[in-house]
């Protein structure tokens, strides 16, 4: 195994190396000439290929752990990272490690013409290099997807379940949609936050817009009254649907501890209460036509 | 040792705990509390845990000792500033806090020592009159 | 993105200061692997119950910290960081482990949910314990 044919050609050639590679990648049909220009592409395989120069001249492991792979690593990371932030493919993104493959191979070929073991041995390790090298590539890109769609996730979920303040200290939580166990430990994460903030002595919990509710959910339902009330605060929930009131029965969930109102009105108007405000109606003038 | 600084606002005491809260500070805090209580006669006493990142069950236990110990002495308690992250691990803890008055914050808890307080001086003068009526029923 | 995770740490537990720092050194770990506020809370005060215990009932002992980061290459879809928690002591042991386990049960002066309760906060809980050692594992994986 042996890479020195690559380390010499990169030592003193990489500027013609350098253009056949981004030759064959401008030619490749992944290339993404609506997010690359060529300026850019040529500025990272420039940067890429004097990693590799570095790299390979300390010694020539075919294992890309060792110290001296960390900066090339970090070079691809960066790339892989910023490429899955712009939503490449992961095919776009492995391209351009692999569609090195090409230009180094015919150097090799033509350097090597002579001595088939030395020219097999040098393939088959700078093969074995870029393949480590490419699935690297691919591991972080992958990450990074899974980072985005996480945090985008997360900002979904902040959007779309808003804590209202209804009064002074009284705010309120409408529950659109199936609450799944993450959804709602998130939620009502928030919604212990929120009561602080606001410093709430009430917080209505509406359920209406929820379909189904399971054991787990209302577990996590009676455990943030249950905190709401360690807090200093109180819960009511309101919106039961008959459908949900049998699943609850049905499920043995105890729901004695827990203030409940059919309606959401119902609710407003008891914690408006609760808190000491009364709402009257005023008697309106006639208009004098 | 250090010990906890107690406040006194009117016939109320306060006294505000903070993260790094050790077992023995903690025990320190509940004879002092108590201490106090009977030297300056409080009937109300408000503890602050705002500061505090993580309250477990020996802490817990305190805070509900010094509750009952508060109650035996004639006074009424109120834990105020609990972190939501500390509510929710409590309550997955398994603490219930059954004899333990809390509210949100400190102005919140001060305004229902003073709401018990003044419902307890006033259920103290009522009781005269109520004996006459029984009386003139006789 | 690489923030470096700490290495394993090995606190003594020999005092009441031993525990306070064992809650500031989990804190730390529980922040550099990305916990959440309310995980965070979870792991420092089951550390908290655990290594009192070890202090009260074990005389004296140790905790091993050690973070479960995912590492960057072969890394699994879906595999999540964790924090190990191990408990060691040389004391007298647990002598009714499922008593010990179950709700509410006390020898000291805690609410008895010392066990139980740590049990209930992490995802994975293991006890070891006979005359002269016990040792309890606790891990929580990042939700």
């Amino acid at each position: 195994m042996s890479t020195s044919t690559l380390t010499h050609m990169l030592q003193t050639d990489s500027d013609s190396l350098l253009q056949e590679w981004l030759t064959e990648q401008l030619q490749a049909t992944t290339l993404r000439r609506d997010l690359l220009n060529e300026a850019d592409l040529r500025r990272d395989s420039q940067i890429f290929l004097n990693a590799l120069t570095q790299a390979v001249q300390v010694s020539p492991a075919l294992d890309i752990d060792g110290a001296q792979w960390q900066e090339i690593k970090a070079v691809l990371a960066a790339l892989s990272r910023n490429r899955a932030t712009y939503g490449f493919t992961s095919s776009e993104v492995a391209t351009f490690v692999f569609s090195l493959k090409q230009p180094l191979f015919q150097r090799i070929a033509a350097a090597l013409k002579e001595s088939p073991q030395k020219l097999q041995s040098e393939l088959w390790s700078v093969t074995v290099l870029l393949d480590q090298l490419g699935l690297y590539t691919l591991e972080v890109y992958q990450r990074s997807r899974e980072d985005i769609i996480l945090r985008q996730r997360q900002e979904l979920l902040e959007l779309s379940t808003p804590v209202v303040k209804v009064w002074d200290g009284v705010v309120a939580l409408p529950l659109i949609g199936t609450l799944d166990s993450e959804r709602t430990q998130v939620v009502m994460e928030s919604l212990l936050q929120r009561i602080v903030e606001t410093e709430s002595t009430i917080a209505i919990i509406d359920i209406t817009g929820v379909p189904t509710v399971d054991t787990l959910v209302a577990q996590h339902l009676l455990r943030t009254v249950a905190a709401a009330r360690l807090m200093g605060a109180d819960c009511i929930i309101s919106g039961i649907r008959p459908q949900i009131a049998q699943t609850i029965v049905h499920l043995g969930i105890d729901l004695s501890g827990v203030t409940t109102k059919a309606s959401f009105a119902d609710a407003i108007a008891l914690a408006l209460t609760r808190s000491g405000f009364q709402v009257t109606r005023q008697v309106s003038r006639a208009r004098t036509p | 040792m250090e010990r906890i600084p107690i406040l006194k606002l009117g016939d109320c005491l306060i006294i505000s705990l903070q993260i790094d809260l050790h077992d023995r500070l903690a025990l320190a805090m509940q004879d002092d509390l108590a201490n106090m209580v009977i030297e300056t006669g409080a009937r109300g006493v408000l503890i602050d845990i705002s500061g505090l990142d993580m309250v477990d069950s020996f802490i817990g236990r305190i805070l509900g000792n010094i509750a009952t110990l508060c109650r035996v002495l004639d006074a009424e308690t109120v834990i105020v500033g609990m972190q939501p992250a500390v509510a929710i691990t409590l309550v997955e803890l398994g603490v219930t806090w059954d004899n333990v008055r809390t509210a949100l914050n400190v102005e919140r808890g001060m305004a229902f020592l003073r709401l018990h307080l003044d419902a307890s001086q006033a259920m103290q003068t009522a009781p005269e009159e109520t004996h006459d009526d029984a009386d003139a029923g006789d | 993105m690489t923030t470096p995770t700490p290495e394993i740490e090995v606190l003594p537990v020999g005092s009441e200061d031993d525990v306070v720092r064992i809650r500031q050194a989990v804190r730390r770990h529980a922040v550099a692997l990305g916990f959440g506020l309310v995980d965070q809370t979870k792991l420092v005060t089951a550390a908290s119950e655990l290594a009192r215990n070890v202090l009260v009932h074990g005389l004296g002992g140790q905790v091993r910290l050690e973070p479960l980061p995912v590492p960057i290459s072969g890394a699994r879809p879906g595999l999540k960081p964790g924090l190990r928690m191990v408990f060691e002591d040389q004391g007298p042991g647990i002598p009714d482990l499922d008593r010990a386990l179950q709700e509410g049960f006390t020898t000291g002066n805690g609410l008895g949910l010392g066990l139980s309760g740590s049990r209930r906060l992490m995802n994975e809980f293991s006890v070891e314990s006979r005359l002269g050692e016990t040792r309890i594992t606790v891990i929580k994986w990042k939700a």
